[in-house]
């Protein structure tokens, strides 16, 4: 078997193993603890708990006003590279192929190739971008641990790597996109059991607290 | 046979000119993309040469190569052997047959010892004690291991016997291997493919027979000059893929329009060969030229490496030709019950931590 095959075969079977296991696990183990018994009265009805709790979970995707001029800059770096990620991840056409295939479902339209690789350029570099606000600002510095080093590294090779493979840079068609493929195994490896979870947990972690917020009675 | 012939005695009595040669040489160069100063060299080096003695065994294999050897143009095959080599044994195209073949076989073998260009077709099976392909009543390894001992070099002419092909294809029921696990001492040259271009086999072995050396060879022994670029490299229709312009049926727009062919499996990416360039048919077309995605047919186990009608980025999950739908969701559903199951445990510990929490 040569690595290719072993890549997106043996390796991404073990790596998607890993992948739909943590995830479910995780979410479970996390959804079905008991929430905290409120004894105060309601301030609210049920639906206005369940409204503010979907409103909140877009009204907190951007800073308050009185925060903008302090942390917009950095949300917008965080937006900015994420829209990226999607869109070379969900525009490309190889990529595409993968998804489809694995989805069971028929190709959908993607971006030119030329158009993908400014993307990911651009997306790259805000990357970077971000790992030097990390590491230059004190106070996210401070509260940065491994986990965020990590997940930052194990996201930029899975990018480099695609770079590397759709410019055919430095090696083989064939062996750069076993090699792409295998640091994709590697974040599906990592993603339930590190940062990569807040894809799961964020928008629901908002509306709950929303809705918790709004049982209370408080301006959101 | 007479093999003290110069390839330019030859020649003379079949009334080829010394003007016609030279182009034939430099038609030669040009198909094998060689340098231009090579045509001269090759016009003076085989003028002078004996004719070469070629002994062609053909093991566990379909006769395609074969087939697709007597198809060159350039240079055809009337001229490579009645010209430049003294086919001494063949016995698909030879009209001896039986111990006269046999014969045939032994006694190029021994006039030529050291000297003779062997060519192999075809997988060899160790099965059975290689009851699965004999000749002669000799297994296909004898046959190989002896006809080795006595060779200069030998071509490896198609993907059975450069690779093991479909015969070494899991589960491979005669446990057939490529020549290269059989020989070990020799040089070999694997000229590949299901079946390999015509004339990459003749321009190969001209390309030996007139500069006497191994040509470059890459990774899996092949020579450069046909096998140095991927097929997707030179494809025309690689502007596509650039442009993200895919086909994604056999029968829609994009397929109509000529568009790339990869999510339709097209293994061109990942394939070195030189179909794109000298093409079949005298350079009339290739599969993908007529709509259909590349089998990577010149590349290492391309019968297990899936399905031929899915990307090469996608998941390999199911055995060679199925498709991984079925399995990842038999999969993706195992693995998530699994998950749910630590889930409730990891949530049940957590609650008996809180309730334990809010006693104290």
């Amino acid at each position: 078997m040569d690595l290719l095959s072993f890549a997106r075969g043996p390796a991404l079977k073990v790596a998607m193993g890993v992948f739909f296991v943590g995830v479910v696990w995780r979410v479970l183990a996390l959804v079905l603890l008991r929430i905290r018994r409120e004894h105060s009265r309601p301030r609210s009805s049920l639906l206005r708990y369940v409204s503010v709790g979907l409103f909140v979970t877009a009204s907190r995707s951007w800073p308050h006003p009185q925060f903008v001029k302090r942390t917009g800059a950095g949300e917008a770096l965080s937006y900015s590279y994420h829209m990226g990620l999607f869109a070379v991840v969900l525009l490309f056409g190889p990529h595409i192929a993968f998804l489809a295939g694995l989805l069971g479902i028929g190709a959908w339209p993607g971006l030119p190739s030329s158009v993908i690789t400014a993307i990911a350029v651009v997306t790259a570099t805000l990357f970077t971008g971000v790992l030097y606000r990390r590491v230059t600002t004190p106070v996210i510095r401070m509260i940065s641990n491994f986990d965020d080093y990590f997940t930052w590294c194990i996201t930029m090779l899975v990018m480099l790597t695609g770079l590397m493979t759709s410019a055919r840079w430095g090696a083989r068609y064939e062996t750069l996109l076993a090699i792409h493929i295998l640091s994709v195994d590697g974040l599906l490896v990592w993603f339930p059991f590190g940062k990569l979870m807040h894809a799961f947990y964020i928008m629901p972690s908002r509306a709950i607290n929303g809705a918790i917020l709004a049982r209370k009675g408080a301006s959101t | 046979m007479k093999p003290a012939d110069t390839v330019g005695e030859t020649l003379r009595r079949h009334g080829v000119s010394r003007r016609g040669f030279v182009k034939f040489c430099t038609a030669t160069v040009t198909a094998m993309a060689l340098p231009p100063w090579l045509g001269a060299a090759m016009a003076a080096q085989l003028s002078g040469a004996p004719r070469p003695s070629v002994v062609y065994l053909s093991f566990q294999e379909c006769t395609g190569c074969f087939e697709s050897f007597i198809r060159s143009f350039s240079p055809t095959i009337e001229s490579l052997i009645f010209d430049v080599i003294s086919l001494d044994y063949d016995d698909t195209l030879m009209a001896a047959a039986g111990d006269a073949a046999e014969s045939a076989l032994s006694t190029a073998m021994k006039a030529h010892f050291g000297d003779y260009v062997l060519i192999v077709d075809g997988s060899i099976p160790t099965g059975a004690s290689g009851a699965c392909c004999t000749a002669g009543g000799r297994s296909a390894e004898a046959t190989l291991r002896e006809a080795a001992k006595g060779a200069r070099v030998i071509l490896a002419v198609g993907t059975c016997s450069s690779f093991g092909g479909i015969p070494f294809a899991d589960p491979n029921p005669t446990n057939a291997w490529p020549v290269s696990a059989i020989v070990g001492d020799k040089p070999i040259i694997n000229v590949s493919g299901c079946p390999p271009i015509p004339e990459v086999i003749t321009g190969t072995l001209l390309q030996f027979v007139t500069t006497g050396r191994i040509p470059d060879l890459d990774e899996h022994l092949r020579p450069k000059a046909f096998f140095g670029n991927s097929i997707h490299d030179r494809c025309y229709r690689r502007p596509f893929f650039d442009a993200g312009k895919f086909a994604k049926t056999f029968d829609d727009e994009g397929a109509r329009n000529g568009w790339c062919l990869y999510e339709l499996g097209c293994k061109g990416p990942t394939t070195y060969n030189a179909c794109a360039t000298l093409k079949w048919n005298g350079g009339t077309s290739f599969p993908i030229e007529s709509g259909h995605g590349c089998l990577g047919c010149s590349e290492p186990e391309f019968w297990d490496k899936g399905s031929f009608y899915e990307a090469q980025s996608t998941a390999k999950w199911g055995r060679a030709g199925e498709s991984s739908r079925k399995p990842l969701a038999e999969f993706a559903g195992a693995a998530i019950a699994a998950g749910a199951v630590l889930g409730v445990a990891s949530a049940g510990a957590g609650r008996l931590r809180q309730h334990k929490l809010e006693k104290e």
